[in-house]
Formats: structure tokens, sequence, C-alpha cells
């Protein structure tokens, strides 16, 4: 187990890149085979310890990581992307994971160009005034990240009110489920660190 | 049109529908979704989470979510389950022990602390240990601790399952299910809605 005590745990929302650090053992990359690097997707995650920790059940991890670069990446149509980071960070900030919101967060404001306003949802929280199309995007998140899930009605005319189409609206129940997927496993397998 | 999935089928959605269409855009996602599904519950590999603990964390872990299609199918996923099915009625007692509404816990000693939300708890009742046995117990526990206030998760709760005999590798078996569920119960609720404010039933969109 990492020792708990050499960690520098951030302790505010932030757009920073930090480290995580795993509390129970990662595989040694050395003990990797073709079955792990199947379930890593790219051979350069083996360089991470969450990967390498998350590998042990490789199956899992692979099927994971190709609906996580779909719901993201896949921008032909749908959601533009700063707003499917947005529904992800957002996500992050309700559920408390700091490192999750550190990454997205960023990718937010780099797809977007409004680092100010993406820095006010972390200083502020979800309930920050970001416009009415992002005020959307995030309540909706928000909602589904609810337990149990106060997703509703309301939350649909309000995405549709602000423009986003049906289309989009499965991108932001997608974006903001898998981040109820990701927070669980970043904030329960180990811990940020600055 | 495309063959119906797990999430087609919680959520309502008929191959030809409007919300099929538009699954059917993000193919990589919805195929991924489903062989998640599968290789949690369907595993090659059982010796370190078995089928019956499985079926148990999910139907505790579904029906705290409240009561939908997921839980049900949850639900009757354990009764099917040969060693499960006895544990049904421990597992549905839980589950009202445990409900409660999240996310709480507590932040890092800092400027968040201001944002702590106290709530329950959660252990699993003394009458119903021996029947669950240890593992289920500290499965249960730290199950309910993802579920409602995972900011609360510590390397203690890491070193309470090692002390129940889970593994390191079961140990992320074990968190991926909890985890996914949470993606799961999402999307199918999410779609249902959507499905809903179409003003019809999702299969009857099929030719819009």
């Amino acid at each position: 187990m990492s020792a708990a005590s050499t960690v520098n745990p951030p302790v505010v929302f932030t757009q920073d890149e930090l480290g995580w650090v795993s509390w129970i053992d990662p595989l040694p990359e050395a003990e990797l085979t073709e079955r792990h690097f199947a379930g890593l997707v790219d051979r350069s995650r083996a360089k991470s310890e969450y990967f390498r920790l998350l590998v042990r059940d490789p199956e899992v991890l692979e099927a994971r990581t190709k609906t996580d670069k779909d719901i993201f990446y896949n921008i032909a149509d749908g959601l533009p992307r700063a707003e499917r980071e947005l529904a992800a960070a957002a996500t992050s900030r309700y559920n408390g994971c700091i490192y999750c919101a550190s990454v997205h967060a960023r990718f937010a404001s780099t797809y977007s160009r409004r680092r100010d306003d993406v820095q006010r949802l972390l200083d502020e929280g979800v309930g920050v005034d970001l416009g009415e199309r992002w005020n959307a995007v995030v309540k909706a998140s928000v909602a589904l990240a609810a337990t149990p899930v106060a997703f509703g009605p309301d939350n649909i005319e309000e995405l549709r009110r602000a423009g986003l189409d049906d289309a989009e609206i499965v991108d932001v129940v997608n974006s903001s489920s898998f981040f109820n997927w990701a927070n669980r496993l970043m904030l329960s397998l180990g811990e940020p660190t600055k | 049109m495309s063959t119906k999935d797990i999430i087609d089928t919680l959520a309502g959605i008929e191959p030809g529908s409007a919300l099929d269409a538009i699954r059917a855009r993000r193919l990589q996602a919805r195929d991924n979704a489903q062989k998640s599904y599968l290789v949690l519950f369907e595993p090659i590999d059982v010796s370190e989470v078995s089928l019956a603990e499985r079926a148990a964390v999910a139907g505790f872990v579904a029906g705290l979510h409240g009561v939908s299609p997921v839980s049900a199918f949850y639900r009757a996923k354990l009764s099917a389950n040969a060693d499960g099915s006895a544990l049904v009625g421990a597992i549905e007692a839980e589950i009202e022990r445990g409900k409660t509404s999240g996310p709480y816990g507590a932040f890092p000693v800092g400027p968040l602390s201001v944002e702590n939300k106290t709530g329950l708890i959660y252990r699993v009742s003394a009458d119903r240990k021996p029947v669950l046995g240890a593992r289920l117990v500290a499965a249960l526990e730290h199950a309910h601790l993802l579920v409602f206030r995972p900011r609360d998760a510590a390397s203690a709760d890491m070193k309470a399952l090692l002390g129940a005999g889970w593994s390191n590798t079961g140990i992320v078996t074990l968190s991926q299910l909890v985890a996914f569920l949470s993606f799961q119960v999402r999307v199918v609720a999410g779609l249902r809605v959507l499905g809903a404010s179409l003003g019809r039933p999702a299969s009857a969109a099929a030719n819009a």
C-alpha cells in the first residue's frame, strides 16, 4: 500500500495538473501480458499507476475505456466537445472528485475558451450562473448525479430551451453518467497529489 | 436499426425508434456499455469475485437508487443465481436500511470543509451478518460508501476489504461493478425521461 502520509493532497478544486496515487497495488509494468495491453487500449497507459491498477480486470477496463473515448471524442455530430467536458466537470464538482474535475475543467477551458467561467464553477460550485446554455447543462448533470436520480422532464425542457436537440441531450446524459462511473473509481481507489 | 441491448431493454427503447437512431451514432459507446455489462456479469474469470457476489452487490446498488426497471432487473438476476436466491430477503432488508440521498460526505480539510454534508454511515445490521458472510458484509458497506458518499472514501476502506478477504484484483472488480452500475442506472433514467418527452413511447417514433 502507498503510504498516505507521503501524499500532499490538493484541498481545493483546481485546473492545475494533479498526480494520483493508488491505495492498493497496481500491477508492476514488467508483469503485463498481451491480455493486459488489450485492456489498456493505449500501450502508453502502462506508465500510469491508475491504469495499471484498473488493468487487474482487463476486460472491464477495455470496455470502459472504449465507452469513454466514444462519449467524449466522437464529435462527428452532437454536443460540442466543450459542453461534454463541462458535464464531466460539473458532475465531478458535485460528487467531490478533485482529480477528475481538474482534468475535465482543463479540457472544458481549452475547448470553450471560457477559462474564467470554468474556474467559477470550481470555486463557487454547481449553483454558479454561467448563462442559459451552460446552466442547463450543469443543472442536468447534477440532477443525473444525485442519488436517487433527480433528472426529470424539467431538465429536458430547460436543455431544449437552451437550444439542445435530442442527440445533444443524449450526449449530456452520457457524459454526466459516465463521470458517475469515473468519479467513483478515482475517489475510492486512491487519492490526488499536487 | 440495431438489436436491443440491456440499456434499450431497461430504458424501453425499440429498434428503429428515434432514440435507437441517436444511440446508433455512438456505436462504440453503445457496444462497449453492453460489453461492460457482459464482462461484469458473465466474466471469463470468477476466481476473485463469484457470480453470486456480483449479483448480490448489484441487487443492493440498484435497489439503493430506488424502484425502477433497473432495480427489478438486478433483483431478478440475484433470484436466478443458485447461491444468490437465498440472499434476496437479506439484500432487500439492507436496501431499506441503507436508503438515503446523496452525494454527501467530507472534503479534504481546508476551504471546502464548509461544503461538508453529514449523512448516514451505513453498516450491515448485526442480525444479517451471518447469512451474508464477512466478504459480502464488507462489500455492501463499501458499495454504500461509493453510491452515496464517494468523497468520504479513504485508504482505511481498502484495508477493511482486504481484511474481509478481498484481493487487490477483487477490489478492482468490485469497484468497477458499483461504479458501472452508477453509470448504467443514470443512462437508463436519462433516456427514459427523454423518450417520454418525445410525446409518445420511444417505440412509436419509429418512422418519424
